[in-house]
């Protein structure tokens, strides 16, 4: 079992999780992700790190509430523990010293890119970060990125901070900061997709952490294949980490809505019962 | 008409009842329902108590067949438990899923006499009686050598190699990757063939005679296998054929298109079948293509049966060349399952949601032996049909899991990425480590799995007194 020693809600809909995991903690790269299941009938999905310390033995995921075990999951209250957080699975992002890198993240991704964009700064690259969010009230940890960053430029929908618009706004951000030479993205699909898009015409390598559906994690079932240039790759072993120009989105786009339906169904039951025991004090 | 002067003593083999299966293909539980007490003791007096029994030499784990038999046939079920158990900790799984007839039942000298002698279902009438007994007899364990061994997977090859070596006295742990222990017993064959509560019962066992077991923990990952050697004396790496292969055909990532590995995981380990109460999802698909013959495609196509589908078997070859059990063709036969012979896919349509609709398929014919012997499938010019489909599950193959063989330096790999290890005592190219099962074989049996670890522990053992 697996302790949760902290839990809350960072910014509305968007929770922390840290957990008690010192064998995961201990071998944890930037870029890798954990398997947990919230409880003993649960599903096994893959959340990115946020951030981990081997002395503590903890690890720290950002998750949105947005399914049903993403839902149980925010239900959490430190204390409790849940059954499974095997890691660290994937490889690792590639840090070297490149230069000038652009660290793009979104919704849980904002927490994710954290770590990659401390490991390249501890390698003497320049890092601009930029962090997209709906408005700024969604945006979270800008000073800790703040620290370990050159420069840390906010997209907001609604222009609440810097530049107003989506990450279409990439394209103006690259070039007034040029020469890029590397851009590191950490989110949705969405996200991911749009912008390798922007980047792809100005030649940048663009690397993408893709977050399909997975069950083992350890390549064993294959739902996470996605087709990379021509071939098929199975993220949790090969990547996750590809190249955002080589990727078929509209194909990742759609295997991730496999089980769009299923995903809610239970948030239709009552799970009252269980949430009045896992969240009430001792 | 002559009447029958006197009962004469009926000499066949004994039939196992079963789920009628229009009954069965409609639930989970299990198909086979074993011998009752007065079936298996007749069926046990059959035996000829050979004095040289050709089964024991067929068997992988060297069961003393005859000796457990005569047992049942004296009632004296313990004495058989005991005799059984010496030599094989799993007895109720072995007795459910091991190809006796290509086995120990292979060589039985009553095949001319109303058929073998039954050997897999008194294996499990065995171990079903003494867990309906309630008490499990421990053997006798010597006192702990102080040797650590760790085993990597906790599939039949792994269990094995730590119920041997508990038993000699050393310290075991096993790691394993999932969250449950058991391997393909648990993530990949059916409740109905294996309920999962007799998979549990065993590796309860093994806890009981000591064996510590830490889930949720891939070495290669979480530890490496470098890094257990400094506190293990011996490694057994029994990790699996973890890689399922695709055939590589057009729309293969269309939705709706699984590997026997998720489809099966999705049922057996995460209990889709009880969602939501279990929160993996499983599609209740109206029609269900399995392309493969083997074992896992029966599998597959049966489960997909039980959740309401009209379950077809795609196979490239014939009825004669299908490389599952009998046992397990006839049972997807009687439940239902479609067979389609000589047929081999060729694509997968999509509909304007990428779900897979159709697929479209190549009529064959046999011509010339191959390799394997058997008679290679030949395509049929201008045979292409199209037929519509909402899933299909492809259950060719796996290869083994390339995770362990990645992270570990010195560890020599085969030319289809399995761990090269000597056959006769599981030794790797690495010092202090061993390997087994499918992760050395490429995917075949439980059972062979089994025997790997016999013949591993075997040789642990000898490395770990030598020290």
């Amino acid at each position: 079992m697996f302790k949760v020693i902290e839990s809350q809600m960072i910014v509305p809909n968007i929770h922390l999780l840290m957990l008690e995991a010192p064998a995961v903690a201990r071998q944890m790269k930037p870029g890798q992700f954990v398997i947990v299941r919230a409880d003993d009938g649960g599903e096994r999905i893959p959340l990115s790190i946020a951030d981990w310390d081997v002395e503590e033995g903890t690890v720290t995921v950002v998750v949105k509430n947005i399914g049903s075990t993403t839902d149980h999951l925010a239900s959490l209250r430190a204390g409790v523990s849940i059954p499974t957080v095997v890691g660290p699975l994937g490889n690792p992002t590639e840090i070297k010293e490149y230069g000038t890198v652009l660290c793009l993240g979104g919704c849980y991704g904002i927490g994710s890119i954290f770590p990659i964009a401390r490991a390249l700064k501890e390698k003497k690259n320049k890092v601009i970060t930029v962090i997209e969010a709906r408005s700024s009230y969604l945006l979270y940890w800008e000073e800790k990125l703040k620290e370990v960053s050159d420069e840390l430029i906010c997209i907001t929908r609604d222009g609440t901070k810097d530049h107003r618009g989506h990450v279409g706004r990439l394209t103006e951000i690259i070039k007034s900061s040029e020469p890029i030479n590397r851009i590191i993205i950490n989110g949705c699909t969405f996200l991911l997709k749009r912008g390798s898009d922007m980047s792809r015409p100005l030649g940048i390598k663009t690397v993408v952490s893709l977050n399909p559906i997975m069950i083992d994690g350890t390549g064993m079932c294959g739902v996470c294949r996605v087709t990379v240039g021509k071939t098929t790759k199975f993220a949790c072993v090969h990547g996750p980490d590809f190249d955002g120009h080589e990727v078929n989105w509209a194909e990742l786009l759609q295997r991730r809505k496999t089980y769009m339906r299923e995903e809610v169904i239970p948030l239709r039951t009552s799970r009252c019962e269980e949430h009045a025991i896992t969240s009430s004090p001792e | 008409m002559p009447e029958p002067q006197k009962k004469k003593l009926d000499l066949n083999r004994r039939e196992m009842p079963k789920q009628p299966p229009e009954v069965r293909r409609h639930n989970f539980n299990e198909v086979a329902l074993g011998y009752p007490v007065e079936i298996a003791v007749q069926e046990a007096k059959r035996c000829l108590q050979c004095k040289n029994p050709k089964c024991v030499a067929q068997c992988p784990v060297e069961i003393d067949i005859p000796g457990f038999i005569k047992s049942i046939a004296e009632k004296d079920f313990a004495a058989g438990t005991r005799i059984l158990k010496d030599k094989n900790c799993l007895p109720a799984m072995c007795g459910r899923v091991c190809p006796q007839e290509e086995q120990c039942e292979e060589v039985c000298v009553l095949v001319k006499k109303g058929g073998q002698i039954a050997v897999g279902r008194l294996e499990r009438f065995l171990a079903d009686w003494e867990a309906e007994q309630g008490k499990l007899e421990m053997p006798k364990i010597p006192p702990s050598t102080g040797r650590k061994v760790a085993v990597v997977g906790g599939g039949p090859a792994g269990l094995t190699v730590a119920g041997d070596l508990i038993k000699l006295g050393h310290q075991v742990t096993i790691f394993e990757a999932l969250h449950e222990v058991g391997g393909v017993l648990i993530y990949g064959i059916p409740e109905f063939r294996l309920p999962k509560v007799i998979v549990k019962r065993e590796v309860e066992y093994l806890k009981k005679l000591g064996v510590e077991v830490v889930t949720d923990y891939v070495v290669g990952k979480t530890r490496s296998i470098d890094s257990l050697l400094e506190e293990f004396d011996a490694i057994f790496v029994g990790s699996g054929a973890g890689l399922p292969w695709f055939m590589d055909v057009p729309g293969e990532n269309l939705n709706g298109v699984y590997s026997a590995n998720e489809y099966l995981t999705r049922m057996n380990l995460m209990k889709g079948f009880l969602f939501p109460q279990f929160s993996t999802p499983i599609k209740n698909h109206k029609r269900v293509a399995v392309i493969g013959g083997g074992n896992v495609a029966m599998d597959c196509a049966r489960t997909a049966l039980r959740l309401g589908a009209e379950s077809r078997i795609i196979y490239r070859r014939s009825r004669q060349e299908l490389p599952a059990r009998l046992e397990e063709i006839e049972n997807a036969e009687e439940e239902g399952v479609i067979f389609d012979f000589l047929t081999l896919p060729i694509r997968y349509i999509g509909d304007e949601n990428g779900w897979v609709k159709e697929i479209e398929y190549l009529k064959m014919k046999l011509g010339e032996p191959d390799s394997s012997g058997r008679r290679r499938p030949v395509p049929i010019e201008g045979s292409e049909t199209i037929i519509p489909m909402d899933a299909v599950v492809c259950a060719i193959g796996n290869s083994p899991n390339p995770l362990i063989a990645a992270a570990t330096p010195g560890l020599e790999v085969g030319k289809k990425g399995n761990i090269v290890a000597d056959e006769e005592t599981g030794k790797t190219s690495k010092k202090r480590v061993w390997a087994g099962g499918d992760v050395v074989t490429g995917a075949a049996t439980v059972i062979l799995a089994m025997g790997a670890g016999r013949k591993a522990a075997r040789s642990i053992h000898e490395y770990l007194c030598s020290l």
